[in-house]
């Protein structure tokens, strides 16, 4: 009989339609309700009707394995022995392995003897250029790139604020140990422990050395304060650093006032006569 | 019985049929002997005559890929050339017969093979328009993917994109002394334009017909425009469907020539979405490749990404330290594969439907099952649809004991299931109750018929000649498919049938797709055991390096996807420090070949059936323009 089969179907979209009401009242307004075991009602695999997710009031849970941009694991801040240490031994690899080129990293070489230290000195991604394929954290033979689970990362302004430099992609190792904990206990048993793989070589593993390393490190905030102090005093002499420490311009001297107009003749004079020998 | 000697020579093997044509034309076909490669050299004045008889003759009547490669400063194979490839099938299955032919670089001629099969009309043009290769006899060689206005054919060794740092990854500014930059403060917009010499840049803003259509190969025959038909004065009308239009699934332009309502030729536009994957591939190592396969069709990025892996394991094995994927890798690859062409039909289905006018209701019927497989995804790769799951050798992963999700500083704990668990649900109830429902709302539809039945008419010789692949091909009567013609992974061992039907139209191509997923979750319910029955085997590769340099020589790899026969042609040359990365990556993209017969099948069609022609050849754009 002709139109059977548009009945038929048009049914089947009356089932729908009835099926979301009947799921509405056998769950009342439980169902929208802002509560896990009710998002698990309409999205689990039995669900019928409305499924809809209201982003972003509610949020979909992310599975272990899934991947964004990735983070940097150092040590947890607390730590006792290293707090805050870079797994990351700046070996080069996920810059190698990266199929859109979106890192850079600078190794960190020892001031005195010159060669390489196992730590980078600074580390950056382009999360624009980042097409979230986990590569770095698959071939990271130190477990110290991760792919992250936090996606909400849009911001207003991608000419300063999408390249990620070590500070902001830094994140504690118990956070990779709390969004996946199956990965990093399978991680784990490959390494033989919580600890970094090259823990034993070139990390802090007593409490000794640790003070002694707070110690050091003590020193060296001393000596950068130092310096900045000499810094300070050498600015009324030295050539005029903009931008370098220094009082602020409504606490400047009289003197320093001038030192800076006078600079800033100079410079107007400098561009002025060049401007004169291209012409 | 004795056979006739026409059938003797369609039965011939490849083998025997290389050397039929060497016989048949001496010095004209030689063998190919470089290291690592097969088939044969065709002198290419001669060309078209040995095409032509491998056609006729020998039955290779299905031409599956046309491409160039450019051996400029090689060193190893050849001297400095462009050398077009060719790979030939025999729809009634077995291998290629692969046929290359060289020519110059700096005057680049060769005889046009679209007299002979007209599947290789798009593909010419594409050769032209990266390459610069001219086609002597081409019925409308002009640029494809690029715009009139481009300077110069990228694809060549020594052209240089606009963000050019070197020849090759992994780029040395990176590490150890990486200070980052962003490309496009060193090159900004707007100052590195370049115009061919002979372009008339106002002509492509202007506003009468002539301007906009005249030589630019679109099919408007602009004196004809305002003739008079039949004693009667009518216009004929230019309608410009797209770049943006719904419809048209993405970025994508049909020129279409109106006398009264009905379609005298239609022109696809395509290339707006181009962003020259296959040179990015070349600058690209083996490995960096399977994500940007991902973003081909991405839709089913599973079937992109075995197609890739397939292909380059065919170059590793000839090497040492490569070791062959386990049993448990080819059972999940086909799990993932499987499931990524039943997410392909949906989406397909229920997109058509909303072509001819059945607005979303359909369509997210069936996404809501799709959801379920891109959550397996999902859990099991990483991500929905950018998988990026295959690698050579292996998977990135075996399949999770739990898919589940933790709370994070976002989420909160919802899903936690068991994965065989989920996995056995999902292909034995939730999947086929989808389709079955599916069915019911479509299948009988009175509107769906009329709709369907009889548009879109493409014979079977045509859909043969056009190179035509999946549904499409299939649709018209060709029991084509790869997993079966051409088998590959553990298919010989499944038990399937070939989706085929034999009216060639919309409605046709719609219950291929039908069958298509019935039979893929016939396929997954052989998979289930199996995957029981290797739980433990390992499926990575310990021996895949993150930096593999592949041996030297060719290979094509392809496989049935769910839009048709992807195919990856792969080229690994030159000295040792460049195998690490593609000498040449070109992918036969079954989106983009499909739509050689587009405007065969609008002709005589009215506007609104074009939308639902378009539809039920099934395009992606990410893959139509690469």
């Amino acid at each position: 009989m002709a139109g059977q089969g548009l009945l038929k179907g048009l049914m089947l979209t009356l089932r729908h339609f009835v099926d979301s009401y009947v799921e509405d009242f056998r769950y009342g307004l439980r169902r929208y309700a802002p509560d896990v075991d009710n998002f698990q009602v309409r999205q689990g695999v039995e669900a019928e009707g409305v499924k809809t997710v209201m982003y972003p009031d509610e949020k979909l849970a992310m599975p272990e394995r899934f991947r964004f941009v990735p983070f940097l694991v150092v040590q947890d801040h607390d730590d006792e022995l290293n707090p805050g240490k870079d797994w990351c031994t700046s070996c080069g690899i996920c810059a190698k392995v990266c199929p859109p080129q979106c890192i850079w990293i600078v190794r960190s070489d020892d001031p005195v003897t010159g060669k390489p230290v196992p730590e980078p000195e600074a580390f950056f991604i382009d999360i624009d250029i980042c097409m979230n394929c986990g590569f770095c954290a698959e071939f990271c033979p130190f477990d110290a790139i991760k792919m992250d689970h936090d996606y909400e990362l849009a911001s207003y302004d991608r000419t300063t604020n999408h390249i990620f430099d070590k500070p902001k992609l830094s994140k504690e190792v118990r956070y990779w140990n709390h969004i996946a904990p199956t990965r990093a206990e399978e991680e784990m048993e490959v390494r033989g422990s919580w600890n970094h793989k090259n823990f034993e070589k070139s990390w802090v593993t007593t409490k000794a050395e640790a003070e002694a390393a707070r110690g050091a490190q003590a020193d060296k905030r001393e000596e950068v304060q130092s310096r900045k102090e000499e810094a300070k005093s050498d600015i009324g002499d030295g050539p005029l650093k903009i931008g370098q420490p220094g009082k602020a311009p409504w606490e400047e001297s009289e003197e320093m006032r001038e030192a800076r107009a006078a600079a800033a003749k100079r410079r107007k004079a400098i561009r002025a006569q060049r401007r004169t020998e291209q012409n | 019985m004795v056979a006739t000697p026409d059938i003797n020579l369609k039965n011939l093997t490849i083998e025997e049929s290389i050397d039929h044509l060497k016989e048949k034309f001496p010095n004209v076909v030689t063998d190919d002997n470089r290291d690592g490669y097969s088939g044969v050299m065709i002198d290419k004045d001669k060309l078209r005559d040995v095409a032509q008889y491998a056609k006729d003759t020998l039955g290779f009547d299905y031409l599956s890929s046309a491409t160039a490669v450019d051996y400029l400063n090689e060193g190893i194979h050849t001297e400095d050339c462009i050398e077009m490839v060719y790979h030939a099938y025999r729809t009634t299955g077995g291998g290629a017969l692969v046929f290359k032919s060289q020519t110059d670089r700096d005057n680049s001629v060769v005889p046009s093979l679209t007299p002979v099969w007209k599947g290789a009309d798009f593909q010419e043009r594409e050769v032209w328009d990266l390459y610069g290769v001219k086609f002597t006899d081409h019925p409308n060689l002009q640029r494809i993917l690029l715009w009139e206005g481009f300077h110069g054919h990228p694809m060549r060794k020594d052209w240089q994109e606009a963000y050019y740092e070197e020849d090759a990854k992994p780029f040395g500014s990176r590490w150890p002394a990486g200070h980052v930059h962003r490309a496009e403060e060193k090159n900004i917009f707007g100052k590195n334009v370049a115009y061919p010499d002979d372009i008339d840049l106002a002509r492509l803003s202007g506003s009468i017909d002539d301007e906009l259509y005249k030589g630019f190969g679109l099919g408007v025959n602009t004196e004809q425009l305002h003739a008079e038909h039949g004693g009667v004065e009518t216009d004929q009308l230019v309608v410009n469907m797209g770049p943006h239009h719904p419809s048209t699934h993405g970025v994508f332009r049909m020129v279409m020539t109106l006398d009264g309502e009905e379609i005298t030729h239609l022109e696809p536009v395509m290339g707006y979405l181009h962003r020259n994957h296959e040179k990015i591939g070349e600058r690209n190592t083996w490995l960096h490749n399977i994500p940007f396969t991902d973003r081909l069709d991405y839709i089913s990025s599973m079937g992109n990404n075995h197609g890739y892996v397939l292909a380059v394991e065919q170059l590793l094995e000839r090497g040492k330290r490569y070791t062959p994927p386990s049993y448990r890798v080819e059972v999940i690859r086909v799990l993932m594969v499987e499931l990524s062409r039943i997410v392909n039909h949906l989406w397909a289905i229920g997109f058509w439907l909303n072509d001819i006018g059945a607005f979303f209701t359909p369509v997210l019927y069936f996404i809501q099952e799709r959801e379920r497989i891109l959550d397996f995804f999902e859990a099991v790769a990483g991500s929905r649809m950018m998988c990026n799951y295959m690698r050579f050798g292996g998977v990135f992963a075996d399949l999770p004991e739990r898919l589940r999700s933790v709370s994070t500083l976002l989420n909160d704990r919802v899903r936690d299931y068991n994965t065989m668990q989920f996995l056995t649900e999902m292909i034995n109830e939730r999947i086929p109750r989808t389709i079955d429902e599916l069915e019911e709302l479509l299948t009988e539809n009175e509107i769906v018929k009329i709709r369907g039945k009889g548009f879109g008419y493409l014979s079977r010789e045509d859909a043969i000649d056009y190179s035509a692949a999946g549904p499409v091909l299939r649709g018209s009567g060709v029991p084509y498919d790869i997993r079966r013609a051409d088998p590959y992974s553990i298919y010989p061992e499944l038990d399937f049938d070939v989706a085929v039907q034999q009216e060639g139209d919309m409605y046709a191509r719609y219950m291929v797709r039908v069958q298509e997923m019935y039979e893929s979750v016939r396929i997954l319910k052989q998979i289930l055991p199996r995957l029981e029955y290797t739980a433990g085997e390992s499926v990575t590769d310990n021996n895949s390096a993150y930096a593999d340099k592949a041996p030297l020589g060719e290979a094509y790899g392809r496989v049935e996807n769910g839009k048709g026969e992807l195919g990856f042609y792969v080229v690994s040359a030159g000295n040792k420090r460049t195998t690490g990365n593609p000498w040449r990556y070109h992918v036969r993209a079954p989106s983009f070949i499909n739509l050689t017969p587009l405007g065969k099948m609008s002709e005589g069609a009215k506007v609104a059936d074009v939308v639902g022609i378009l539809g039920s050849i099934d395009i992606v754009l990410g893959e139509t323009d690469r």
